[in-house]
């Protein structure tokens, strides 16, 4: 690229100005926060009263916060069962719909996409209409056929279930158009080479599609694990993280004590927590799965 | 070939299950916002409407300030739309045609903070727009979000690929830098824009959890907050809660209808926040 700025004035001042606006939008209400976010997690620091620093004492008392831990490991279930069934589901779709060979696979993959359109609060209240215990179609449907109700929702372990389910619901038809991409740019002279040597459907699938696919499901993995982190919706909505705490997660409780017990110190230390654990998987993920993605 | 089409019937087989599976559930609280009150919970239920009625959608416009959360939203979706594309289209341009110092420094560090998730600096934030008034303020939803990094990073990502001697040659015929920008640069770069324009209207319209720390005046909440504050009464009316989720799901079709090509291209161009 040729060098601009040897130019004029305006041509020195011209990015800056274009920057500008986004630099200043970005500043204060991304990077300021993140830092102030670290700064009051060593605070007791409530909307109304002086804050007051008071070292570690915030992640000392997390430690034995046993609804804080209870959220956590809620939030780490969640996390690894939504994604991996996510995974192995949009991997499903997107091999069913990649070829472009058969009638209506356009329609299809439309189709399969508009869950992903709704939001979660919408998605929740479907939901919760159609798995309410009396009232529910789904449990209406088994009554009908001589079964009894299931309390989808109300009890601890279904109720995580339920909210899992509905998650690779709503979420699947986006990571399949990721897929379906990533398998669209696998050359075809491999396939047909495979074929001509005579390989077979699973050795051509576990030899040459799942290797040259795996930047691609990084990609799925690395974005649905945090989008698992950062739930919030679908749970509030479905069973506001019951019965009990047997589904709240993370960002539920963060809430909770920032803005309804008021004391924003103390929910920033579990924001920090949240930060590192999602930074750890992410990291996690990647070496996992040999070589970072480029942004390419 | 009779093993092809027992494979090709099975494929077909599978997609028909498996998108029933995908779109009956929408399609249920479609139909049953169609039903008289008490025909919803009436055993037999029944797929169809028995008798078919808008009574709920008359009754939810009608009741309380649905029509000002309605127009709150679409306030909000638009608005913000319009300063997303600008703000990003601006930075991206600059960080693709300018060599300055600190353009890769600026650029690295947009691309780091695609990993922090609102989530985590909610608090911050929030105390960062009670400093600056904009609490409780259609406003306070709309600018801080606006700049965002998958914004910057796709608009970047077109116009590095557009050729430097347009803006050479419009240099030469005596262009000032801000109307090569609005002269040049905008028209050609419709794509991007509509990609840019659709992801910013679809999240804003869905969003519930930047309302729900900005704003608890309830004459300025959005669609999104009335609904949860709807669902979360002890007493729910499902008749008018339906009818008034169909209503929240109906622009977002009609956008995805008019625009599918950009959904797929701009999902599969970046990790587009969805």
């Amino acid at each position: 690229m040729k060098q601009h700025t040897k130019g004029n004035f305006h041509q020195t001042a011209a990015p800056l100005l274009f920057l500008l606006p986004n630099i200043l939008i970005f500043g204060l209400f991304i990077i300021v926060p993140a830092i102030q976010g670290l700064r009051m997690s060593f605070t007791e620091w409530g909307v109304f009263t002086t804050p007051r620093f008071i070292g570690f004492a915030n992640f000392v008392e997390l430690a034995q916060d046993t609804v804080f831990w209870k959220t956590f490991s809620n939030t780490i279930v969640y996390s690894l069962f939504t994604v991996s069934l996510i995974m192995v589901y949009a991997l499903a779709l997107a091999l069913l719909l990649y070829k472009n060979t058969i009638k209506g696979e356009k329609i299809f993959r439309s189709l399969f996409y508009i869950p992903s359109l709704l939001s979660m609060i919408t998605v929740g209240i479907a939901w919760r209409f159609i798995l309410g215990d009396e009232m529910g179609i789904i449990n209406y449907l088994l009554r009908q056929s001589g079964g009894s109700g299931i309390p989808w929702l109300t009890d601890g372990n279904l109720a995580m279930v339920s909210i899992i389910g509905v998650s690779i619901w709503a979420q699947a038809g986006y990571y399949m158009i990721i897929l379906i991409a990533g398998l669209q740019a696998i050359p075809l002279e491999l396939y047909e080479a495979a074929t001509i040597d005579g390989a077979s459907t699973t050795k051509t699938f576990t030899a040459i599609t799942l290797p040259l696919l795996r930047s691609t499901l990084l990609v799925v993995m690395v974005l649905s694990t945090i989008a698992s982190f950062k739930a919030y919706e679908l749970i509030s909505v479905m069973t506001k993280g019951g019965p009990g705490y047997a589904t709240k997660l993370i960002v539920q409780q963060v809430y909770q004590v920032a803005f309804l017990e008021d004391r924003m110190g103390y929910a920033s230390a579990m924001s920090i927590v949240l930060m590192l654990i999602i930074s750890i998987f992410t990291l996690v993920q990647f070496k996992f799965t040999g070589k970072e993605q480029d942004y390419e | 070939m009779n093993k092809q089409k027992v494979y090709n019937t099975i494929h077909y087989v599978l997609l028909i299950v498996l998108a029933l599976a995908t779109l009956l559930p929408v399609l249920w609280v479609v139909l049953s916002s169609f039903k008289p009150q008490s025909e919803l919970f009436r055993v037999p239920l029944t797929f169809l409407p028995q008798k078919w009625t808008l009574q709920n959608y008359v009754s939810s416009l009608q009741a309380g300030n649905f029509p000002v959360y309605f127009s709150n939203t679409v306030f909000v979706a638009v608005v913000s739309t319009f300063i997303t594309v600008m703000v990003n289209l601006m930075a991206g341009y600059a960080l693709a045609k300018y060599i300055f110092k600190g353009r890769n420094l600026i650029f690295t560090i947009m691309i780091a903070t695609l990993m922090i998730p609102l989530q985590v600096i909610m608090i911050p934030i929030f105390l960062q727009l009670k400093n600056f008034g904009m609490l409780n303020s259609l406003w306070g939803i709309i600018i801080p979000p606006a700049a965002t990094p998958t914004g910057v990073f796709l608009a970047r990502q077109y116009l590095v690929n557009l050729p430097d001697s347009l803006i050479e040659a419009a240099r030469i015929d005596g262009a000032k830098e801000y109307s090569i920008f609005f002269r040049i640069i905008l028209p050609m770069s419709k794509p991007i824009v509509a990609t840019i324009a659709i992801f910013s209207f679809m999240w804003r319209w869905n969003d519930y959890l930047w309302p729900l720390i900005v704003i608890t005046d309830n004459k300025k909440q959005t669609i999104q907050q009335a609904l949860a504050n709807f669902v979360g009464q002890l007493q729910i009316n499902w008749s008018d809660l339906l009818a008034m989720t169909t209503i929240a799901i109906i622009p977002v079709i009609i956008v995805f209808l008019a625009f599918q090509r950009f959904f797929f291209s701009g999902i599969a161009a970046g990790s587009v926040k969805g």
